[in-house]
């Protein structure tokens, strides 16, 4: 359903540049939930911008069901780590699911049900009329996560998203997400840094080199479902491939004189 | 904690009054010159009413009200449009930073000419002067908007217009209103200078004028008085209009998160 075939991308010009994006092949299936991981300033950021339309790539190509990504692409929701700006503090919790719903041609009480919905999702019905800024860190970005469900994306990109919170939220949260993905058959790609996560959370892991980036290896994740935090991450198999990740993360990770 | 304020307050005025009222009574100073600050504060409870004065106030409140509202109208679009449009920003620039420092009084001659009406001219100098805070604070609310809150919208597909009106907007909402309060207060400081240095037929600086011709000076500091009880009344509103309007502003400026 996602398709990214030599995606390249380099900020700035002449000796200056950067080159962030190195060449990177990606594809994601209907219904699959793909974990990217790198070393951090690798440059998985700059691909999910792409993927969402948010900077133009220099070279390559992104297709979301065979339509190449214009520059506002309308089918697909981002969560980023910074929940407290990405959420609008002039609006209500119920305001903020329900706004991106405009897009969709809802009428007003379509799009309050779709929120109120989405809300009851991740437990937070009870916070509808409050404002953001008087919720948890790990509520709103749980907010976040509501408002990217309502919208009913065909995919649903996600940078970082557990990267703010304390770890037990972070817990909390990955397991909201397998929940409601069960529940919604979402697509979904989630970007971390972190190993353990993306075992746990992803059906597959795409690991990227240091910049500028590369797709370094990928592995299935043949994890039984429903995972459990403890279970789950007790399992030989699981032990077996968070080394196998950290091994493809480490091996390109090695920048001289570090 | 807000009574604790009031009180602190009431007891600065009081102190300052008796302070002036002593002075006045110890005979150092000529009391014609400066009048003692009962007779003052006397004077100041005649004019209310004093309806000769009452029209005054009224040709004051239309040429500070009017001036602000047409600066209003047309600073905060020209700032929207000047905050979003960063190639129009560059070449407005040189000539913002040029007209801004002119003092608006030297309008006064030039505008005389133009316009037969002297609340027209008052008013004229008034909008120049009330202009400047509130383009400023609305270009620099449109350019401080964060760029994520941005993203996110356009994540979802939104186009640059509605990112606009659902984004921008609203963040840059509560530095508008600040532009607003500081040009309410300028504004006020010209339309009395404008009266004092054009006259007219009303206004607080016509009627300062007059008394002064008739050495009523308790008349004139009296007058002085009212002046300043308007500009604390309006500053008083828009502040608070400000903290109930833009709430999430005042919590997220306060650091807690």
């Amino acid at each position: 359903m996602l398709d990214v075939v030599n995606l390249r991308h380099t900020y700035g010009e002449g000796p200056n540049a950067h080159q962030a994006l190195g060449g990177i092949d990606l594809k994601v299936a209907e219904g699959e939930l793909v974990c990217v991981v790198g070393p951090s300033g690798c440059g998985k950021s700059t691909l999910l911008r792409s993927i969402a339309g948010l900077i133009q790539p220099t070279e390559g190509q992104i297709r979301i069901r065979d339509a190449a990504v214009a520059e506002t692409p309308g089918d697909l929701a981002v969560v980023f780590q910074d929940y407290s700006r990405s959420l609008f503090p002039w609006m209500s919790v119920g305001e903020n699911v329900a706004l991106p719903l405009r897009r969709r041609g809802k009428d007003r009480a379509a799009r309050r049900a779709a929120a109120a919905e989405a809300l009851e999702a991740v437990g937070l019905s009870a916070a509808s009329g409050k404002y953001p800024w008087e919720l948890s860190g790990g509520m709103q970005q749980r907010v976040a996560i509501a408002r990217a469900l309502a919208y009913r994306p065909s995919l649903l990109l996600m940078d970082e998203p557990f990267g703010s919170v304390d770890a037990q939220t972070r817990e909390d949260l990955e397991d909201l997400v397998l929940r409601v993905r069960e529940h919604h058959r979402m697509t979904i790609l989630l970007i971390t840094h972190d190993i353990d996560e993306s075992v746990y959370v992803g059906d597959r892991v795409v690991v990227l080199s240091k910049s500028p980036a590369r797709v370094a290896g990928e592995l299935s994740v043949n994890l039984p479902s429903p995972r459990d935090q403890i279970a789950t991450r007790e399992l030989p198999a699981f032990v077996h491939l968070r080394a196998e990740v950290g091994r493809l993360v480490r091996a390109k990770d090695q920048v001289p004189g570090a | 904690m807000i009574n604790a304020r009031v009180v602190r307050g009431v007891v600065g005025v009081a102190g300052l009054l008796a302070v002036a009222e002593l002075i006045g009574r110890s005979g150092v100073v000529d009391p014609v010159l400066l009048p003692r600050m009962s007779a003052v504060l006397a004077g100041a409870a005649e004019l209310l009413v004093d309806p000769r004065f009452l029209s005054d106030i009224s040709g004051t409140l239309l040429v500070w009200g009017g001036g602000l509202l047409i600066a209003v109208v047309v600073a905060a679009p020209l700032g929207i449009l000047l905050g979003s449009l960063p190639k129009a920003d560059l070449a407005a620039r040189p000539l913002v930073e040029f007209l801004r420092p002119i003092p608006s009084i030297v309008l006064i001659p030039l505008v005389t000419f133009l316009l037969p009406w002297d609340h027209g001219v008052k008013m004229t100098v008034v909008v120049y002067a009330a202009l400047w805070p509130v383009l400023i604070n609305t270009m620099y609310g449109l350019r401080d908007v964060d760029p994520l809150a941005k993203e996110t919208l356009r994540s979802f597909g939104f186009g640059k217009l509605a990112v606009l009106r659902r984004v921008s907007l609203p963040s840059a909402a509560p530095f508008v209103v600040t532009g607003v309060r500081v040009a309410t207060s300028i504004a006020l400081i010209v339309t009395i200078s404008a009266e004092l240095l054009a006259g007219g037929s009303d206004g607080i600086g016509a009627y300062m004028i007059r008394a002064q011709a008739g050495f009523r000076t308790d008349l004139v500091l009296a007058a002085t008085v009212w002046t300043g009880v308007l500009g604390f009344a309006a500053n008083a509103l828009l502040v608070r209009a400000h903290r109930w309007a833009f709430r999430w502003h005042v919590v997220k400026a306060g650091g807690a998160t």
